[in-house]
């Protein structure tokens, strides 16, 4: 279908954007990438009278190294975070995960920003920003604050930006000195996943000191499994612990049932898939 | 109204669209360029794809007014200026890569784009490079044939290399299919559209 009309504006500052957001009022809607709210608007789920184009905002694009963290402008593409050196080398769970997104067509266009933004439980990076801790920087007319990835996602396609207010950046702690890994499982090509798990884990010595773990489509937004983590802290790095901590994965969890698994199901596949991915991301070995 | 300009294959056009105006109708539509074709209403067939700045893009999942300022390379810009074929699109000849052709404009454009990032993909990273595009004929055994061949088509052109060197034949040559490892193959089934609220 054909989406219905709206105005257009194409801001060249990051100041210009927000002022175009608030002039536009409640029905005024950022346009980033375009792969979700292209298809919302064609299919009239989405009819916003302005859309404020963010195609133009060359300051919110790109990876910056900033000490601890990694600063990523909202308007990094898919396939820029896959190029990224920076990225590679210091978040490399966000690199694993993006490269599962859909496909290389979507990932020429679809940008970092708009994945959050979005608020999918079923998309990729929210799960990953979730497991790490990622700081959201965002700026409305009241200038820019910090909303911690546990606060960002409020419920369904919803997220804590104010009226008028858009993401600018996100700061990704490095994930120097920890083993990562995403486990997705989808039914077929460029489909989306049924159930995702993002791991982190630091070990010392035998043992696993720290462990991270986000669900993608597990709840009405991107999980922590807490149960997991409490599990692992401090307990011994062998394929038996990891199973047994892995068996909580659902625990709190309220998956959905659609069309292609059941909430039964999902339960099951998420203590399947965080097993393996804490092994991968542990490097643990069957004993 | 919004005034946009685009290059298309080699071409300057200065056109008014209105901002919701979809690239692929803007091509087809207005510039009349009809080799790019609509396979679905979901973003998933891949069969409009088209080239927007070097990248592989789905043009019914972008406004015209997000390609004001970029050169788009269609199907239809893809052979040289004799008519003679680029090798991805001889390749898809050769090898029989195509059955109906509804899905052959955005397959040959993503493996255009593909082969541009990774020049010698296996054959895994071949199926993997164009899962955004859906054919619903040949059960992908030719086209992911026909890719092979394109890419060593692609690098012999590059380094010259002797056609015995590489992997395959040059294009234009008539050839026996080559042993096919008995891999299994994953055919992808098309993907419900994501159900949204
Ligand atoms: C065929 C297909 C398959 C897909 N498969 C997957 C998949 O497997 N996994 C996955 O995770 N995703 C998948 N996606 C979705 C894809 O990842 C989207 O690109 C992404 O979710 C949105 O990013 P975007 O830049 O295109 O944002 P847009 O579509 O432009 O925007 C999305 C939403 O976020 C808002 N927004 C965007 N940027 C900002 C900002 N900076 N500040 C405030 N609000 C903003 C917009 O207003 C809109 O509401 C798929 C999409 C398609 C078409
Ligand atoms: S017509 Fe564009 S993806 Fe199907
Ligand atoms: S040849 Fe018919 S869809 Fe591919």
């Amino acid at each position: 279908m054909i989406p219905a009309a709206f105005e257009y504006t194409k801001p060249s500052t990051v100041d210009e954007a927000v002022r175009a957001l608030a002039e536009g009022g409640e029905d005024a809607r950022v346009l980033a990438g375009g792969q979700s709210l292209i298809p919302m608007l064609r299919l009239r789920m989405a009819a916003p009278t302005l859309l404020v184009d963010l195609g133009g905002l060359g300051e919110l694009r790109g990876v910056r190294d900033d000490g601890d963290a990694l600063v990523i402008g909202a308007m990094t593409r898919y396939a820029d975070l896959l190029r990224d050196p920076l990225v590679r080398d210091h978040a490399p769970l966000l690199a694993q995960a993006t490269a599962t997104v859909a496909d290389r067509q979507v990932r020429h266009l679809g940008t970092i920003g708009g994945s959050l933004a979005e608020a999918d439980p079923a998309g990729d990076l929210p799960s990953v920003a979730v497991a790490l801790d990622v700081s959201f920087e965002v700026v409305g007319p009241g200038g820019w604050r910090t909303i911690s990835a546990a606060d960002f996602f409020v419920d369904f396609l919803t997220t804590a930006l104010g009226d008028g207010e858009m993401l600018g950046a996100l700061r990704v702690p490095k994930q120097d000195g920890w083993g990562t890994h995403y486990e997705k499982f989808s039914r077929v090509a460029q489909a989306w996943s049924i159930v995702g798990v993002a791991v982190a884990v630091r070990r010392e010595n035998g043992t696993i000191a720290e462990a991270r773990v986000g669900l993608t489509s597990m709840g009405n937004r991107p999980l922590r499994a807490r149960a997991v983590e409490e599990a692992l802290a401090g307990a011994p790095a062998t394929a038996e612990a990891v199973s047994s901590a892995a068996a909580r994965a659902a625990e709190g969890a309220d998956p959905p049932t659609d069309v292609w698994a059941s909430a039964e199901y999902r339960s099951h596949l998420a203590t399947v898939l965080t097993r393996r991915a804490v092994v991968a991301a542990g490097g643990i070995h069957a004993s | 109204m919004t005034r946009i300009s685009i290059t298309v294959d080699g071409v300057r056009y200065d056109d008014d669209v209105e901002a919701r105006t979809l690239l692929v109708h803007h091509l087809r539509d207005r510039l009349g360029k009809v080799g790019t074709v609509v396979g679905c209403d979901t973003s998933n067939c891949g069969a409009c794809t088209v080239l927007m700045a070097g990248d592989a893009v789905k043009s019914c999942n972008v406004l015209a007014v997000q390609a004001d300022g970029t050169e788009i390379i269609t199907i239809e810009g893809l052979a040289g200026g004799d008519g003679s074929l680029h090798p991805v699109q001889q390749a898809f000849h050769d090898r029989h890569a195509l059955q109906c052709g509804f899905c052959t404009p955005g397959m040959i454009l993503a493996a255009v784009d593909l082969l541009a990032e990774n020049p010698d993909p296996s054959d895994a990273e071949i199926r993997e490079g164009i899962e955004g595009n859906l054919c619903r004929c040949t059960g992908y055994q030719n086209i992911v044939r026909a890719v092979r061949d394109a890419a060593s088509a692609l690098r012999g052109a590059q380094v010259a290399e002797p056609a015995s060197a590489v992997d395959g034949q040059m294009p234009g040559t008539p050839q026996a299919p080559p042993a096919v490892p008995s891999e299994p193959e994953s055919v992808p089934v098309e993907a419900v559209p994501r159900p949204v609220p």
